[in-house]
């Protein structure tokens, strides 16, 4: 028996740990470093219709235990990495689970319908957290109502189930998670980054060239266990969880949390071995807390009739 | 491109913030290119978060060392400064793409070029063109006279000009002023420092070959996150990263 193997709607997971979108590239640069059929999913880079520049540097800025980027979606368009980055990818035997961003609603149906298309995309994952360039620039993920009108257009076209990136920057998390799963998304992800800025001493100017940037990194771990608690309690749809995850205790918490697969971001940059050393020690650490199935460990910090398993030294 | 905790050997302060720090391990075994850099993380610890790139500026394979100079500036070059030597730093590396040695040929003449911290890659740089028979010119910025170092190690390799912006120590001015009127001529130049140094000698030798390495803030250091990317000329949507293509371009190559 795999303790580890996860299945989720569109996704049959050797184990629950995925890099992060945004925080790996098209994977190009970790190849380099480990094979990466060893993990189980790939949330590769958001792509959008045309070829993005993104803003200008400095595009991060270091904060305790954490870090905040404004990057602004570069990417090479959707032409490209059909053509190029997900036929790369499929060298490797791990499902890939494409961002799609956009500024207009039509965009993002536009990139679904295509990208669902790739043979090794298994699943879509829509990063909301954009700005709507036709409602004044509010992110779609702010909104309820338009966060599900948007979900609902992608499920129309997408080949593939659909999980929905939430955003934390909003007053009531379940609220829109309630939204999004009446709007037909098969499963969430959460959490994206927190709005956050830094100012220098020196200049009194932002850090930032984007003046705000997204806060990640071990800095959001409880806000990130905080909403997939309440949310997962919330609605019945799956949740891959992220926000600073460093270990292998870091994934079990995301579990018990009601996490069912986690994603791993920021802890890339510092050490690129980090998911394959995580993978490697989770089941030891399941072990250690008498557990047999990863699996068990979703949502367990709510659950009723659930005991502390802990009976290791 | 390895991850290793190197031993710290030997550290020690040589100017107003300025530190050398000379690790041992096998990552050496990988340093071949002058101008290439370390990421290093200074603690165990999740604050500081990110690694800290930092250039390379002596190899020296037979000892399995590397000396890096670095400034001590925010809290995670504060925190290196403190380590001692027999404690280890988490080191990932080498990384980037160095200065070319092939663009100067024996017999041709080199001038190199550094403002401040971004002196210490052209120190490696000079040892080995030294060493295939380039003569070596050296020209060397620095604030204040507080903040020079390496002078006699840069006059060993050839003749070695030092400026400071404040006229504290060597010639007044800047780098450029220095080029200028010692009438200095080159085949090939190298340079590593502040942009606005960059700028004024790719405006200065836009017939010359020039070679340039570029600073900038980065997150992961190997090409993976995008936050060290600089346009390329003529392009809405080109672009290079400064970790993993460069950070050594030739001039032009890339807009400063």
């Amino acid at each position: 028996m795999n303790r580890l193997a996860v299945e989720l709607p569109g996704l049959s997971l050797k184990n629950p740990i995925m890099p992060a979108s945004g925080c790996f590239g098209f994977g190009r640069e970790y190849a380099r470093f480990y094979d990466l059929s060893v993990l189980g999913a790939i949330m590769i880079k958001a792509t959008t219709l045309e070829p993005r520049f993104g803003n200008p540097t400095p595009r991060v800025a270091e904060t305790p235990s954490g870090m905040l980027n404004a990057i602004g979606l570069q990417n090479p368009g959707l032409e490209k990495v059909m053509k190029e980055e997900l036929p790369w990818l499929a060298q490797f035997d791990v499902p890939i689970i494409a961002n799609i961003a956009g500024s207009t609603m039509e965009e993002y149906v536009e990139v679904a319908k295509h990208i669902s298309q790739a043979p090794n995309v298994c699943a879509l994952e829509l990063n909301i957290s954009c700005p709507n360039v036709k409602k004044g620039g509010i992110a779609f993920g702010t909104v309820p109502e338009i966060a599900a009108e948007l979900t609902k257009l992608v499920k129309e076209v997408s080949e593939v189930p659909v999980y929905v990136k939430l955003s934390p920057n909003v007053t009531n998390i379940v609220e829109m998670a309630k939204a999004i799963e009446a709007a037909g998304a098969d499963g969430l992800t959460m959490i994206n980054t927190l709005l956050g800025m830094r100012i220098d001493v020196k200049t009194a100017k932002p850090i930032l060239a984007n003046q705000t940037g997204g806060l990640s990194g071990p800095a959001i771990k409880p806000i990130a266990i905080r909403m997939i608690y309440e949310v997962s309690q919330a609605v019945s749809l799956p949740i891959i969880g992220m926000g600073g995850i460093q270990s292998a205790e870091d994934v079990i918490e995301f579990f018990y949390a009601g996490a069912s697969a986690v994603a791993i971001g920021t802890a890339n940059f510092i050490d690129p071995f980090v998911c394959p050393n995580i993978i490697a020690e989770l089941p030891t650490l399941l072990d250690k807390l008498g557990i047999g199935h990863i699996s068990e460990c979703t949502g367990r910090s709510w659950k009723k009739g659930e005991r502390s398993v802990y009976c290791g030294a | 491109m390895k991850r290793e905790n190197m031993v710290i050997v030997r550290h020690k302060q040589l100017a107003k913030n300025i530190y050398e720090i000379t690790l041992s391990g096998h990552l050496v075994e990988e340093m071949n290119e002058p101008g290439q850099f370390v990421h290093v993380k200074v603690s165990s610890q999740a604050n500081p978060l990110l690694r800290r790139p930092l250039s390379l500026c002596h190899i020296n394979k037979k000892a399995c060392e590397c000396t890096i100079i670095y400034r001590k500036e925010g809290i995670g070059t504060t925190l290196l400064a403190e380590k001692r030597p027999g404690e280890t730093v988490d080191v990932l590396g080498p990384l980037g793409n160095g200065f070319p040695l092939d663009a100067a040929a024996k017999g041709k003449r080199a001038l190199l070029v550094g403002g401040g911290i971004g002196i210490p890659p052209l120190y490696e740089l000079a040892k080995r063109l030294v060493e295939k028979g380039v003569a070596v010119t050296n020209v060397l910025g620095f604030q204040t006279k507080e903040t020079v170092f390496y002078e006699q190690e840069f006059a060993a390799f050839g003749e070695t000009y030092v400026a400071t912006a404040d006229g504290s120590y060597g010639a007044k001015g800047f780098v450029t002023d220095v080029i200028n009127e010692r009438e200095i001529s080159f085949d090939v130049l190298y340079a590593c420092g502040p942009k606005p140094m960059l700028k004024a000698l790719e405006q200065a030798f836009p017939h010359k070959n020039v070679y340039l390495s570029l600073e900038e803030r980065m997150g992961c250091g190997i090409g993976a996150c995008f936050a060290c990317v600089c346009r390329v000329p003529g392009s809405e949507t080109a672009y290079k990263k400064v970790c993993s293509d460069g950070p050594v371009f030739k001039a032009g190559e890339v807009v400063l």
